[in-house]
């Protein structure tokens, strides 16, 4: 074997053993990975915030119960649930090489996001003008009123934040300096983002309705 | 398959999972107006929330096309609640929750 065939084999072996020891675990990229830990994090946030609430509310003697409708949080599901999808869409177009419409969709998702944040600002300020702060509750205990701005309030910030990972993966990722795995990750927080609320509208809305 | 059948299929998919999930939040809502005392209620909207919430991380968040991340995820977050749960050095924990405290 001549020094040139040692060289290419030692390359080979080389990028052989590089390519072995920078495989990603579990078979999934260095950037999923992280997300999904980051994801984990973030759900025993809200987990301890929602246990919290739970054991607050047992222990309260006048939990007020507010909510006189459902239409308002029944929509801001339908949003965010409708906005999963398109999200879903996105992706799948993404990994089809359909830059433009997984671009679509991702602005799409990025709307709904922007309504659903809207429709929550609204009943905000509904509460805050009859009365609800967070340090102040004209129907009960002030502790209603500051688990409810801190948990939705907390869930708001994920959402804003959210959106504005979107648009700015969209726009590049459409400029190509991002690709459909990057749109993907972006889309496992987003998936999250909705996962944390189907347990917040049980907990803190449906629970507390009038009857 | 071609291309585009198998796009279709993946957005029918989608579309019925989305489903599931719009039925799955309705179902919430029945239970928020029946006549049941506020713990049996509880206990049966967590239970239709971690069935959403399933069926999000299985289909929407792709761990079902992934076997290996889908038990990284299920072991790591039942170490960090059994950690948090058994390990915070809280009174209360070390009072009551730690099966060595008493």
């Amino acid at each position: 074997m001549s020094q040139a065939d040692l060289s290419i084999h030692a390359q080979v072996s080389r990028s052989e053993a590089t390519e072995v020891m920078t495989a990603p675990t579990f078979s999934v990229p260095a950037k999923k990975m992280a997300m999904w830990l980051f994801i984990i994090a973030d759900s025993a946030t809200f987990a301890g915030c929602l246990v919290a609430y739970g054991f607050i509310r047992n222990a309260s003697a006048n939990w007020p119960r507010p909510f006189h409708g459902i239409t308002n949080v029944a929509l801001m599901t339908l949003i965010l649930l409708t906005s999963s999808l398109t999200m879903m869409f996105a992706v799948r177009h993404a990994e089809s090489g359909d830059t433009a419409k997984a671009f679509r969709w991702t602005l799409i998702t990025a709307v709904c996001g922007i309504m659903f944040a809207a429709l929550h600002l609204r009943e905000w300020f509904g509460m805050i003008g009859e009365g609800a702060t967070l340090f102040h509750n004209p129907w009960g205990t002030p502790l209603f009123s500051s688990l409810f701005f801190s948990i939705t309030g907390l869930h708001l910030l994920h959402v804003t934040g959210g959106v504005v990972a979107l648009i700015v993966v969209g726009l590049r990722y459409r400029g190509g300096r991002y690709n459909a795995d990057d749109l993907e990750i972006t889309g496992l927080y987003w998936h999250f983002v909705d996962l944390v609320w189907m347990f917040v509208v049980p907990l803190v809305y449906l629970l507390n309705l009038a009857h | 398959m071609t291309t585009a059948g198998a796009s279709n299929s993946s957005a029918g998919k989608d579309i019925a999972v989305y489903g599931c999930l719009l039925a799955l939040a309705g179902i919430q809502f029945l239970i928020a107006y029946s006549d049941i005392t506020a713990s049996q209620m509880f206990v049966r909207m967590l239970i239709v929330a971690m069935v959403e919430a399933g069926v999000a991380l299985l289909f929407f968040m792709h761990l079902w096309e992934n076997r290996g991340l889908k038990w990284f995820v299920i072991i790591f977050t039942v170490a960090v609640i059994l950690g948090m749960q058994y390990g915070w050095t809280d009174s209360f924990r070390l009072s009551n929750g730690v099966p060595w405290a008493k």
